[in-house]
């Protein structure tokens, strides 16, 4: 039998029940004015007052140790807060990456040190964070890594430039992948992670890269001779590989996989209401079944992390099935109703189309492309 | 246990002859006795009501290795209907059974008449679990003729019934028999699919073209990775669809068996096209399931059906209602 196995995720409990209710009135309070526009904006939306909201409130750093400033909830718990922050498109943007990855990283590699002094930022929603992986000869194959980490005393002189760092103009951290010793032939091996504080790194340049739409968000990241503190490295130097690995396992797990277009669903069904005949309703059926299906396949990813069972897989199925589900729901809609997109508009409809459309293309890339993904599954089922 | 039961039962006594007389619409007696024998009839119920009382995974299991091995019987259908009986209150069938909702029959003086489009195996069956309106009645098989002969894309018989019976066991109706059948039918799916899969995987690591397995190649690869996935959509479904039809949520049967038709196609035609030309043929067993699995996503209420009953629910949420909607589903 070579079904991928997806264990059955649990009914909510009453503390998850109650935490959603209490979740969606918490967004309502601080973000109930946002327009439909802004909120499909979905994580490219950056609000450091929100997400210094959503700290002390107690939402970030759910799952951590109480000792870093973490709320020992469980996995179900942190994932109410995840897909409803997303359905309700809050801008996420200062608390996601560091709250999904870097501090779960940390969590896993850090010193004592490390620990203490970035973690309860991160739960606090102080902290924000960036993944330093890509580089211009070094995307899909992140083994090419090229940017390279001299030890020089108690610091590591940083040569290289890192790509599509998203919000490094504005996040305090990066955790950075590069070389510690040989070259980019030796693939895997001396590969290594440091933290790099982006406000400040002398040597460090940030230069803006605009995507289609127009929008900053993702950055070029120059090192020329950057001195980071030698203390700044995670984990073993060397282990920068199975590191790396293990962060994408973090960044590919959530629910935010197939709910980057949710708002135009929303918005969709607005536009229809009044000349809905049976060939568009049953097209909304459609979509919402393969939304509530995606729904509960990611919950089992969290039943699995709740578990501690290594979900790589089923996340990667999670992950590249969802993203074919929010990436055509614009041609759905384009289907149902007639309306030219408009960046710039202030009618709901035509400018969350926009930009969706604008935005779509990159959810097959970001995190991991489509074929890498494709390659990950095929590898489980034993081909590879 | 009982799935390593039916697993036996069937790799024991369902060979190609087998298969190929169901496909000429042969009814087979002595499987049909095995399965009576191992009591798969009263599968999904309750100990209480003379079943086996199996958790809600084990009786999904069940119902999924019936596709998973083709089994060219009505056997999750009569487990479907008698879980119906059962709950209504109604004499269980004395052998295979169908389920089925027909709104137009008329009742008249206590006489049920009118016909019933396409049952499973109509002929051999022992009754009927009939949805009139807010009504089940358990119609036994002197209580219909065969009117227009059927054949499903399996090539089993799928006839129409002329229904003409004094009514002597009725009650209210529990749940709909086609919320049932759709959810039943979602298991099937997900276990015929795994078998297209499971086949796939090994014509593409034993066929060599170009010098290399098949699979070697990268486009096959990723075909592979999407048939796991339209298997993983299909399987959650599946479930998803089980527990909306115990809480008696017919939006989440809807989504569950949806995804699960769309799997069906999405599935059996990536099977195919990995085959290559054998797996167009019936010398190879792949078209046990693609033919079946064509068959199963168009019963119980179609696409259509389910589809607009979800939507609407859908547009009646709106902006607002919706994402909670879903959260519920
Ligand atoms: C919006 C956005 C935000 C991002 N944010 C960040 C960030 O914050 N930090 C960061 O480090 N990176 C970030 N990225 C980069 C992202 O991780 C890369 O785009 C991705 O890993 C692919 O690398 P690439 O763009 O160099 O494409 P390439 O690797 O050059 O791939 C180009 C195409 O070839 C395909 N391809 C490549 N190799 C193979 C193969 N072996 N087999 C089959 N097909 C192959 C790819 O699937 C793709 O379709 C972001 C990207 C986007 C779009």
């Amino acid at each position: 039998m070579s079904a991928i196995p997806f264990p059955a995720p649990p009914a909510d409990s009453d503390e998850v029940l109650a935490l959603r209710g209490e979740f969606r009135a918490f967004l309502d309070k601080h973000l109930g004015h946002r327009s439909p526009r802004q909120r499909s904006d979905n994580w490219y939306g950056f609000s450091r007052d929100f997400s210094r909201a959503m700290g002390q409130a107690g939402y970030l750093g759910m799952t951590w140790p109480k000792q870093y400033g973490g709320h020992e909830r469980s996995a179900f718990e942190r994932y109410v807060v995840v897909e409803e922050s997303l359905a309700y498109g809050a801008p996420v943007g200062a608390h996601w990456i560091a709250d999904r990855q870097s501090g779960p990283s940390i969590i896993k590699f850090g010193t004592d040190e490390q620990k203490e002094t970035i973690l309860p930022g991160i739960a606090a929603g102080k902290l924000a964070f960036g993944i330093g992986m890509s580089e211009p000869d070094s995307g899909s194959d992140l083994a090419a890594t090229r940017t390279k980490a001299v030890r020089d005393g108690d610091v590591y002189r940083v040569t290289g430039t890192k790509v599509w760092t998203s919000f490094a103009h504005e996040a305090d951290y990066v955790i950075l992948f590069c070389r510690t010793s040989g070259t980019p032939a030796d693939r895997h091996q001396g590969t290594s992670q440091l933290l790099v504080n982006l406000k400040d790194t002398p040597g460090l340049t940030i230069k803006p890269i605009i995507d289609l739409a127009g929008q900053h968000h993702f950055n070029e990241m120059h090192f020329e001779d950057a001195a980071v503190p030698a203390k700044n490295l995670l984990g073993a130097e060397g282990d920068g590989w199975n590191q790396v690995m293990s962060e994408l396992a973090f960044e590919r797990s959530g629910p935010e996989r197939f709910l980057s277009s949710i708002e135009l669903m929303y918005q969709l069904l607005e536009a229809l209401r009044g000349r809905e005949d049976d060939a568009a309703l049953a097209m909304i059926g459609r979509l919402t079944a393969q939304l509530a299906v995606l729904r509960r396949l990611s919950r089992s990813v969290a039943a699995m992390l709740q578990a501690k069972e290594n979900a790589g897989l089923q996340a990667a199925i999670v992950k590249d099935v969802g993203a074919v589900w929010e990436q055509t729901l614009p041609d759905f809609a384009r289907q149902l109703v007639d309306a030219e997109p408009d960046p710039r508009t202030a009618a709901a409809y035509a400018g969350v189309l926009a930009n969706i459309v604008h935005n779509a293309p990159s959810w097959s890339l970001r995190g991991g492309t489509r074929e890498i993904l494709r390659g990950i599954i095929a590898r489980g089922l034993g081909t590879r | 246990m009982l799935a390593d039961m039916i697993q036996r039962l069937f790799e024991r006594s369902l060979g190609d002859a087998a298969q190929s007389e169901a496909r000429e619409g042969k009814w087979l007696p002595a499987l049909w006795a095995e399965v009576e024998e191992m009591g798969l009839p009263l599968a999904l119920l309750s100990e209480e009501q003379g079943g086996f009382g199996l958790a809600p995974a084990d009786q999904g299991e069940a119902l999924r290795l019936l596709g998973h091995l083709a089994v060219p019987l009505p056997v999750a259908e009569t487990m479907a209907a008698n879980r119906l009986l059962a709950e209504a209150g109604l004499p269980l069938a004395e052998g295979a059974a169908g389920l089925a909702r027909a709104d137009d029959l008329t009742l008249a003086d206590g006489r049920l008449s009118g016909t019933v489009h396409r049952v499973a195996w109509g002929e051999n069956l022992d009754c009927l679990a009939l949805a009139v309106g807010n009504t089940l009645y358990h119609v036994p098989r002197s209580g219909w003729t065969l009117t227009e002969p059927g054949t499903a894309l399996n090539f089993h018989p799928r006839p129409s019934l002329a229904i003409d019976w004094v009514v002597d066991a009725s009650a209210p109706l529990p749940h709909d028999p086609l919320a049932e059948g759709a959810t039943v039918r979602a298991f099937q799916i997900a276990g015929a699919l795994e078998a297209a899969l499971d086949l796939t995987l090994e014509h593409t690591a034993t066929r060599v073209q170009f010098g290399k397995p098949l699979q070697k190649n990268q486009v096959v690869q990723h075909e592979l990775a999407k048939l796991a996935g339209e298997l993983a959509c299909a399987t959650a479904a599946a479930d998803l669809a089980a527990e909306a039809l115990a809480r008696g949520d017919l939006r989440g049967v809807a989504a569950g068996s949806l995804r699960a038709r769309e799997a069906a196609g999405n599935g059996a035609s990536i099977a195919t096209q990995m085959h290559g030309a054998i797996g167009f043929t019936r010398e190879h067993p792949l078209h046990l399931f693609t033919t079946s699995l064509w068959t199963w996503r168009d019963e119980f209420g179609g696409q259509v059906f389910w589809a607009t009953l979800l939507g609407r629910a859908a547009m009646a949420a709106g902006e607002e209602g919706y994402w909670p909607m879903v959260t519920e589903l």
